[in-house]
Parts: C-alpha cells; sequence; structure tokens
C-alpha cells in the first residue's frame, strides 16, 4: 500500500451561495492528527465531507492517498437488521477479513448487541456502531465528525484507545469535535480564522 | 460483480422488509376487482376493455413505491458511504434496478393472472398480456427508479414523482396495451425498444441526480 496523505490547499466552500470558508490549509502525513475547531455552522462538517470527496471544493485542491472512512451523525446501518449482519454489509463492500469486524466489535465493546436490531440501540451505542464501522474498514484515513456525541466515558476511552492504535499503525484522523477528544498531538485548525467575514467583501 | 451482487440482495431485502413488495399487487387486483363495479358486469366490454386497464394498474402500481426506492438511504448516508468506497453511482442504481424489477416485475406477472379473470379476459389475451409485462415491468421498474432519484430529497416527492414519471411512460402504455389488439407483434417490438432505451439510461441519468444532489 502506497503511503496515505490528505493535503488540502487554499480550499474554501460556498454552500446555498454563501461563502462558508476559504483558504484552508492541511497537509496530513502518516500518523497525523488534526482537530478541527470552530462554532456552530463555520462549515466544519462540510470540510470533512470535502476532504471526503463528497463536496466539491469552491476553490483549493485536495489531493487524497489512500482510501476514506467517515464516521458523520448519519448512522447509515440498516435499521431492521442485527447489528452484526448490518455491520457485515459495509465490510463486506470493504472486502476487508472477517475477524476484522469482530476485532472492531470488541474495540467498541459492542459484543453484546451483536444480534440486537439496529433500531434499539440508544444514541451512544449508535455513535459507537458507526465508530466500529470506520474501524473495520481498514481505511487509513479516518474521518470523524463530532466522534465523542452521545459517547459515556467508557466509550470516550474506547475511542481513544482506537484512535491511539490507528495513529500508531501510521494512520491519520481528522476530527471535528467540541468535545476534548483524547489525540495527543493534534493539529488544530480554527475554522473562524478562514470564516468570511462580512466587511471584507 | 460481486459488489453488484451485495448491493442488489441488500435493495431485495429492504424492500421486502418494508412491504414494498406486495403494495403493487394489492393495488392491482384492488383495481382489477373495482373495475366491473364501475363499467357494470358486462362480459364483452369487460374482455375489450379490460387488458388495457390492467397496463393502466400496472403503470400506476409501479409509482407506488417510488418514495421508498432512494430518499431512505439517501437521508440516512447508505449513499454517501457507498460513494466513499469508490463504488459508482451508476453501479448502484443498476443493482438497485435489479433488485427494484425483481421484487416487483414478477409478483406483478403473477398478480394479473387472478386480476385477468376477474376481467374475464381469454387466454390468448392473457398470454399477449403477460409477454407484453415480462417485456414492459423492467421499464416501468426503470422509470419509477429514475423519478425516485430524481425526486429524492425534496418535499411532496411522491405527487413529483408521479407527475414526472406519467408523460414518459406514455409509450410504454401505448405499446403495451397496442400489443393486445395487435396481431403482427409490431407493438411488442416497439415496447421492448422502450424498454430496453429506458433501462440503459436508467443507471446514467439516476447515478448523475445523485450526485447532482450532493452539491
Amino acid at each position: 500500500m502506497s503511503r496515505a496523505g490528505l493535503h488540502l490547499s487554499g480550499v474554501a466552500c460556498a454552500r446555498g451561495g454563501r461563502l462558508l470558508f476559504r483558504g484552508v490549509d492541511l497537509a496530513m502525513e502518516p500518523g497525523g492528527s488534526a482537530l478541527l475547531k470552530g462554532p456552530n455552522g463555520i462549515g466544519k462538517s462540510s470540510l470533512m465531507r470535502i476532504c471526503a470527496g463528497l463536496l466539491r471544493a469552491t476553490a483549493g485542491t485536495v489531493d487524497r492517498h489512500g482510501r476514506i472512512a467517515l464516521a458523520d451523525e448519519r448512522l447509515a446501518l440498516d435499521m431492521e437488521q442485527p447489528l452484526e449482519a448490518a455491520l457485515r454489509f459495509w465490510t463486506r463492500l470493504d472486502a476487508v477479513a472477517s475477524d476484522a469486524l469482530d476485532a472492531a466489535i470488541a474495540a467498541m465493546a459492542l459484543e453484546p448487541l451483536r444480534q440486537v436490531p439496529v433500531r434499539m440501540l440508544s444514541t451512544g451505542q449508535r455513535k459507537r456502531a458507526a465508530l466500529a464501522r470506520v474501524i473495520a474498514s481498514g481505511a487509513p484515513i479516518w474521518l470523524l465528525d463530532e466522534p465523542g456525541n452521545g459517547l459515556d466515558e467508557a466509550a470516550l476511552d474506547l475511542l481513544g484507545t482506537a484512535v491511539a492504535g490507528h495513529l500508531a499503525k501510521g494512520g491519520i484522523v481528522v476530527a471535528a469535535s467540541h468535545q476534548p477528544l483524547p489525540l495527543a498531538t493534534p493539529v488544530i485548525v480554527a475554522m473562524q480564522d478562514h470564516a468570511w467575514a462580512e466587511e471584507e467583501a | 460483480m460481486t459488489i453488484l451482487l451485495t448491493l442488489a440482495a441488500r435493495d431485495l431485502r429492504q424492500s421486502w422488509q418494508s412491504a414494498g413488495l406486495w403494495l403493487p399487487v394489492a393495488f392491482l387486483l384492488l383495481v382489477a376487482s373495482l373495475y366491473p363495479f364501475a363499467v357494470g358486469p358486462d362480459a364483452a366490454l369487460l374482455q375489450r376493455s379490460g387488458g388495457g386497464m390492467l397496463w393502466i394498474a400496472a403503470l400506476l402500481a409501479s409509482l407506488l413505491p417510488v418514495d421508498r426506492l432512494v430518499a431512505p438511504d439517501r437521508d440516512a448516508g447508505v449513499l454517501d458511504q457507498i460513494a466513499l468506497r469508490g463504488i459508482g453511482e451508476e453501479t448502484v442504481i443498476l443493482a438497485r434496478l435489479i433488485a427494484h424489477w425483481l421484487g416487483f416485475g414478477p409478483a406483478l406477472m403473477i398478480a394479473t393472472l387472478p386480476a385477468a379473470a376477474l376481467l374475464k379476459l381469454d387466454g390468448a389475451t392473457i398470454g399477449l398480456l403477460e409477454a407484453g409485462l415480462l417485456i414492459g415491468t423492467p421499464a416501468l421498474a426503470a422509470l419509477g427508479l429514475l423519478v425516485a432519484t430524481l425526486t429524492a430529497g425534496l418535499r411532496s416527492s411522491g405527487a413529483l414523482a408521479g407527475l414526472l414519471a406519467l408523460p414518459l411512460a406514455v409509450p410504454l402504455l401505448i405499446f403495451g396495451a397496442g400489443t393486445l389488439g395487435d396481431g403482427s407483434g409490431a407493438a411488442l417490438k416497439f415496447l421492448g425498444a422502450a424498454s430496453l432505451l429506458l433501462v440503459a439510461i436508467t443507471p446514467f441519468a439516476g447515478g448523475a441526480a445523485i450526485r447532482a444532489g450532493r452539491e
């Protein structure tokens, strides 16, 4: 596998005719982590989607090397399916070995919930399920949008362990969060510095 | 190929669980049993008009599951997660088309048998009707899927889907119902051509619609 990398230069984003931010630069190398900070509505999730390639940057360039795994506020698991089967659909598309899913389920302490339908899970359990999909995917670049939402302290510790393990293996983590996340030495991207100020217009 | 099968298997299971399979069948049977009440029990009249009426019913039945074909997966982030894995939207739509037709085409063709009996259709007409539906239901499935991708994310998408689909369905209806009174088989060929066209463009047009909907 070639080296993972995520490079943004001069990225701007306009949604609905309004410029959200501009001039965002980010250079992520293997083992690097970044934390997006800023008030609500500043465009953290949009930047995540630009990093993921789901949204085109209005200006600037995005350079990705390596597969992407994204955990955002949408669960994308089939509600009627048992948790394990719902996650297995994604690992099948990822074409990873089945013990990768077992390891991910163990890493997020979802063992007792394997056979529980996804619709019965609580908010925190659903978030853990989405994180388990990210872990199981084997993708080198993790994009975590508010990964700590709804997680209790024990689950936050699990998240910290998983992220640390991923970084130690040469992975990349980009997270947006209001909560303190257990990232060791993240690059801080303060989005308010890039916000489009009206007076400049 | 494995990806296509994985996606199609999931789509088929989803439509099975959401009861999207039984709705078109129940609708077709309901219309067929109401029709004689409306026009009277005159066997000759039912026989003459019943086949065309069943085509209209099949067309409208194909619009029933439209709001559940794409929009829930779009809202739940499933389509985005699939795109992250480098799988093209065309593949997603093609898999969904296969699953949608498997769930709805054969069921509609089977439901046509009791419906035809209710309308006193003769054996030759039933044969033509089933042959026409075999060729035409993939096109109906494709059309339903196409308008589902176009209207996903819009409010009152169900009503809009009907308005979008019905003009496009006119050729299918003309050639489909045309097969019943046509001994030469030309209408069947035209139906096949219209069906091929719709099935061929749906993955590309639907894929483009999903990509455009992300912006």
